[in-house]
């Protein structure tokens, strides 16, 4: 039986992906060089790793509020993260993401998700159920 | 609205709303006075712009919106987008995201400053404000009631006219839950930008409500503009209380609506060094010198336009000033654009730097170390490949003139 954390209800689509996880935040303008698909910013924890497809598992969001458009911008382009995990979302990525139509989840009953979910973890996000599986582990 | 009688606009627009109202669980809409959209060419990209001009398509009785609506910073200003290396298909697909705006009924303010000039906002009135910027300083310094809402959302409330009520709206959220003691007086707009930078790491989350005592007289609107940008930046922070200074805290006990009041955590001397120090690089080279994050004041243009007198920006350096397109109409006709111009400066109307497709503009100049007195860009800008320095604004002009950090 697969790992199966509780949540709060969340937007998009359910999917599976592999986790690409950091004790940091987010903001989409701050962080990300959009055209290569990396993480930009040098204080990134993700500095230089490469977010497309993957589903971030990170603490919050952060800062500006150009994330909203962003999203479905670099979607179109298949540049995009498959999902999002916050601990905690801001209203920014979770307008961004219903925009997008990307699913993003928050709110974990056992505590943040950077500390439950590992990086190259396989998981099943399901934003309708507020459930996120992880299918490596049991 | 839903069924589509008003129009797929508004049926998309509801749509969006109780998505997002859900996911906060919101019980229900409120109505909103205002809605301003951040919607610069750069984030809207190509699938933004089309979506935009899929709305503008429609009739206007489906696509205007109907609470006032306004537009934060574009990302090309006409009158410079050449001299500061920007394209004509930047141009192009600006002009087209504001043909679309128009045809919604949007108002093309073009400024992260509307609380300085356009229509401040009122205690109490519920807003569906765009940039965090904006939003901080409407909670604090006004008392009135936003969420930040992104482009998609700030536009949805103008067509429906409403905003799910959640978060800022409500009385719950707007208690104090983190304290700050200031044991060293800010001394300046870069200043009080730093202090925002230190409360906001330190808060770093979109619901915690830093509460800041020991502020020896009351800042000016420059002051907290600079204060709140960088605390909105840093920590994604959309509300703080400075006790004896904001709305809703007259005393302390009323910043933290009566609960308990934590212990305060002190900022001093050491804190304010540490921060300068982490964007310090002194004798460097100096590519360009930014004013802006947010768009400068009348007031502020008219210091600036005072330091430069009589002076020349370095022939390796580039200096910028952004401000809203009211202010540069203003700094035009007291003849403070000419002032600041003739020392070879650039003021840049409806654009704010980093909404402008900073990279792009980085690889067409050369540009790498930037120097500004703007906490809220030394945060942002390094993501698009500079080295940023903060400074004081007399230090910043230093800089320019002499092309080197001083």
């Amino acid at each position: 039986m697969p790992i199966v954390l509780k949540c709060h209800k969340g937007i998009g689509p359910t999917v599976t992906g592999v986790a690409l996880v950091a004790d940091d935040n987010f903001s989409a303008r701050y962080d990300l060089d959009r055209i290569n698909g990396t993480f930009s910013r040098p204080a990134h924890k993700l500095y230089g790793e490469r977010y497309v497809d993957r589903i971030l598992v990170l603490v919050t969001a952060k800062g500006g509020v150009a994330s909203a458009w962003m999203l479905r911008e670099i979607a179109a382009r298949g540049m995009a993260p498959k999902a999002i995990i916050f601990d905690r979302a801001n209203t920014i990525l979770a307008q961004g993401a219903a925009f997008a139509g990307m699913a993003l989840v928050d709110r974990f009953e056992a505590g943040d998700p950077t500390r439950l979910i590992r990086n190259g973890d396989e998981l099943r996000i399901e934003p309708a159920n507020g459930l996120v599986a992880i299918l490596n582990r049991e | 609205m839903l069924a589509g009688e008003q129009g797929r606009a508004r049926r998309w627009a509801l749509r969006h709303q109780i998505e997002v109202g859900e996911f906060f669980d919101a019980r229900d809409f409120v109505p909103v006075a205002q809605a301003h959209v951040m919607a610069d060419t750069e984030s809207l990209g190509e699938e933004g712009v089309r979506w935009l001009e899929g709305l503008a398509a429609l009739t206007p009785e489906e696509c205007r919106v109907r609470v006032p609506t306004i537009t934060d910073p574009r990302g090309v200003d006409f009158d410079t987008y050449k001299r500061l290396g920007q394209t004509d298909a930047m141009a192009d697909i600006e002009a087209r995201a504001i043909r679309a705006f128009e045809a919604l009924g949007v108002l093309m303010t073009n400024t992260c400053i509307n609380y300085q000039t356009v229509l401040p906002p009122v205690r109490g009135e519920h807003l569906a404000m765009g940039d965090t910027g904006v939003v901080v300083y409407s909670n604090s310094v006004m008392g009135a009631r936003s969420n930040f809402e992104g482009g998609p959302s700030a536009l949805a409330a103008g067509l429906t006219g409403r905003t799910p009520r959640y978060g800022f709206h409500l009385d719950t959220h707007r208690a104090g839950t983190r304290h700050f003691h200031i044991g060293r007086a800010p001394r300046g707009l870069a200043d009080w930008g730093a202090l925002g930078g230190i409360v906001g790491r330190a808060t770093n989350s979109y619901w915690e409500v830093p509460v800041i005592g020991g502020i020896e007289r009351a800042p000016n609107s420059d002051e907290l503009k600079h204060f709140g940008a960088a605390l909105a930046s840093f920590g994604s922070v959309a509300l703080f209380h400075m006790p004896g200074v904001t709305p809703e805290a007259p005393t302390r006990d009323a910043a933290f609506q009566g609960r308990p009041i934590p212990a305060a955590t002190m900022i001093g001397e050491a804190e304010f060094e540490e921060f300068y120090t982490s964007y310090a690089a002194k004798g460097d080279r100096v590519d360009v010198v930014v004013f802006g994050a947010p768009q400068l004041s009348l007031l502020e243009i008219e210091k600036l336009a005072g330091l430069l007198d009589g002076r020349e920006v370095h022939s390796a350096t580039t200096l910028v000033v952004t401000t809203s397109p009211e202010v540069k109409f203003a700094a035009d006709r007291m003849g403070l654009t000419r002032r600041i111009e003739q020392a070879g400066g650039i003021v840049a109307a409806g654009i704010c730097f980093y909404q402008s497709y900073a990279r792009e503009m980085a690889e067409a100049n050369g540009w790498q170390r930037l120097v500004t007195n703007s906490a809220k860009l030394v945060n942002i800008i390094a993501g698009y490949g500079y080295k940023p320095t903060l400074a004081a604004t007399e230090q910043c002009v230093d800089c320019a003139v002499s092309g080197r950090i001083v």
